[in-house]
């Protein structure tokens, strides 16, 4: 059987969820699904649609607000009364804070990151992206049940998830959670002060990378930006070394665009970026490294140096 | 305040990545290296912990002899001492045996806060902080933008996806992983690098390392997905034909 843990906050599932579910249905065994919280009854009905075996829910009050001690402690006791032969998770910031601890209590291996799940004979190898996405490597886990798997965030499809004929079972497991054995006190969520550029209603982007090399190039980005009617953006060193602004950020941890047009200069393209923009309709890469991941999903690309690349683009638009 | 910072040393992203004959590694044997960039950020913090609370830092690194590159530059950028468990086989283990070797390192070392990067650039695990955190019996938080350490314990700006924050305290130790960006990174000075030379790196050696828990079967490139229409030609020329095309084809230019 294979043990989906399912993610959610303040009752809101993570639809990270069902792309996890997918993986699991298309794996070949049973799926459960675990769902853990406080008051979580609607995300259990929710859940239930998908053709599942069983959705299992620990419901506690000391699970209301996630803490990693609180989350290792519940799914300890779950994976003991379940005896999955396999434990899939989004491989979201929440599933990456508890997972390897969870793994590494239970002396379990923990594959992070898959994009696929291949079946070699006998054994399961699980494809996961290493050395930032530009190279890939297939990996086989070692040792006994259950395997830990998390599944990268875009990589298996929501809407390939198979619902059942009819819903299926809710089943409440009897966890008893340690209230003071949680050593993380967590405060309510919060967003920094309102960003002051919404670059998701932007029609266009121009967005750098690294391969911008300094703060005295970006004036170059922007000329393009403007002869073409787009925003400037940026990948996250950028706005980490204080070129941009953080609101500038695409990505994971910045803003998700979807514009008509996106050109990315001088990026790499590493997942945490292509999850905030591979949503754009035409997507254009200008990158020196003919391997960078960038053009996998690129309608256009040019292999060159930007720095020639983007003077002559500028000219051509003025013309 | 005593803290350690993990570091790991790691090829550089100009690098032009070569596969090895077994397909099972990367032909690292003539390759540059450098700083886990996350890493960078946690060592950084840690010396800015330092200068508002007093303590030591100490660099803690598991590899093979050539990670003394990462450990020097740590120690010129500020660290007062290092640890370095030093084997070859740990430049390609899986995260629990990383994180057991680290554990023999900092066994000794009664330390108030581990910091590690959050992710590692070449096997991307994300796990071996927070598993060294649980072979510490410590407790952890992950992908950090904030440290207050001027209480009794923590409390520390954990980073959610989308722009989201949340602020969580925790006793102290602890280990935390830190995500980059969390502060600005200084490089080291001429006298850091001289002062260097006379800290102490502590050589531990390698745990017997425990059963493997993955193991990397095949390495390649990736597949291209996308049907993407390459363009060639001279910078001039790249760039006309592209420009046309997004008039003409992709119509997503304004008119
Ligand atoms: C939890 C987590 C969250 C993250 N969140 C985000 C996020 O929200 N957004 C984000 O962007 N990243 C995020 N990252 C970081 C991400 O993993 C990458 O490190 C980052 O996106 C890399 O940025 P880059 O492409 O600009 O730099 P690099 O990877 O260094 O790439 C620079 C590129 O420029 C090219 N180049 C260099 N010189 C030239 C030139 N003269 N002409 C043309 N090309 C050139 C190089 O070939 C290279 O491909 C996150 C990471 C983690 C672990
Ligand atoms: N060999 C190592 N030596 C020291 N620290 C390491 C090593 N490998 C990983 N780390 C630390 O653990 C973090 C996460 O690495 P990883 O789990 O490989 O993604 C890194 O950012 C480092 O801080």
């Amino acid at each position: 059987m294979i043990l989906v843990v399912a993610e959610q906050r303040d009752g809101t599932l993570n639809r990270a969820t069902w792309e996890t579910i997918a993986a699991a249905q298309g794996a070949g065994d049973q799926v459960t699904v675990v769902v853990l919280g406080a008051g979580v009854e609607a995300v259990a009905r929710e859940l239930a649609a998908a053709d599942v075996a069983a959705v299992r829910v620990v419901d506690a009050p000391a699970l209301g607000m996630y803490t990693a001690d609180g989350y290792v402690q519940g799914l300890t006791a779950v994976i003991d009364g379940l005896a999955p032969a396999r434990v899939f998770l989004p491989h979201t910031y929440q599933t990456r804070d508890f997972a390897p601890a969870l793994a590494a209590r239970l002396e379990r291996p923990l594959v992070t990151d898959c994009v696929a799940i291949e079946r070699d004979g006998d054994r399961t190898v699980y494809v996961r992206p290493v050395f930032q996405g530009k190279l890939q490597a297939e990996v086989v886990a070692e040792g006994p049940a259950p395997h830990f798997v998390t599944c990268q965030i875009g990589a298996f499809r929501a809407d390939a998830v198979r619902r059942g004929a009819a819903p299926a079972g809710i089943e409440p497991m009897a966890v008893s959670i340690d209230a003071a054995a949680i050593r993380q006190h967590p405060e309510a969520p919060f967003k920094e002060a309102r960003q002051a550029v919404d670059l998701s209603q932007a029609e266009r982007i121009v967005a750098v990378g690294r391969g911008i090399k300094g703060p005295e190039h970006l004036e170059l980005a922007k000329q393009l930006a403007a002869a073409m009617g787009a925003e400037l953006a940026a990948s996250r060193p950028i706005c980490d070394a204080g070129w941009l602004p953080m609101d500038r950020q695409i990505g994971s941890s910045g803003q998700t665009v979807a514009p008509k047009l996106y050109v990315a200069l001088g990026i790499s393209g590493a997942i945490q970026h292509l999850v905030g923009m591979k949503g754009s309709r035409t997507i254009v890469a200008i990158n020196k490294d003919g391997e960078a991941p960038i053009f996998e999903v690129a309608d256009y690309g040019i292999v060159g140096d930007l720095f020639e690349v983007v003077p002559a683009m500028i000219a051509e638009l003025k013309k | 305040m005593k803290i350690a910072v993990c570091i790991k040393q790691v090829v550089t992203r100009e690098w032009q990545l070569r596969v090895n004959d077994q397909n099972t590694w990367i032909r690292d044997q003539d390759a540059s290296f450098e700083l886990n960039e996350p890493d960078a950020y946690a060592l950084e913090e840690a010396l800015r912990l330092k200068e508002r609370h007093g303590g030591e830092v100490i660099v803690c690194s598991a590899g093979p002899a050539r990670v003394a590159q990462v450990i020097r530059e740590a120690l010129a950028r500020g660290a007062d001492r290092a640890v370095h468990v030093e084997s070859d086989g740990l430049a390609t283990a899986d995260a629990d045996a990383v994180a057991a070797a680290l554990a023999v390192a900092l066994r000794d070392e009664r330390v108030d806060l581990v910091l590690t990067g959050l992710q590692s650039d070449d096997q991307g695990f994300g796990q071996v902080g927070v598993v060294l955190a649980e072979r510490l019996g410590f407790p952890h938080a992950t992908i950090i933008m904030e440290v207050d350490a001027s209480g009794d314990g923590l409390r520390v700006k954990r980073e959610l996806e989308g722009g989201w924050f949340q602020w969580i305290r925790l006793p102290r130790p602890a280990l935390l992983t830190i995500q980059s960006g969390i502060n600005q990174l200084r490089y080291a000075t001429l006298k850091g690098i001289m002062a260097a030379k006379k800290k102490e790196i502590r050589k531990v050696a390698a745990p017997p390392a425990p059963p493997a828990t993955q193991r990397i079967v095949t390495l390649a490139f990736p597949e291209k997905g996308k049907q993407t229409q390459m363009i060639p030609g001279s910078a001039a020329q790249a760039a006309q034909t592209l420009v046309t095309r997004l008039r003409e084809e992709a119509r997503v230019l304004p008119s």
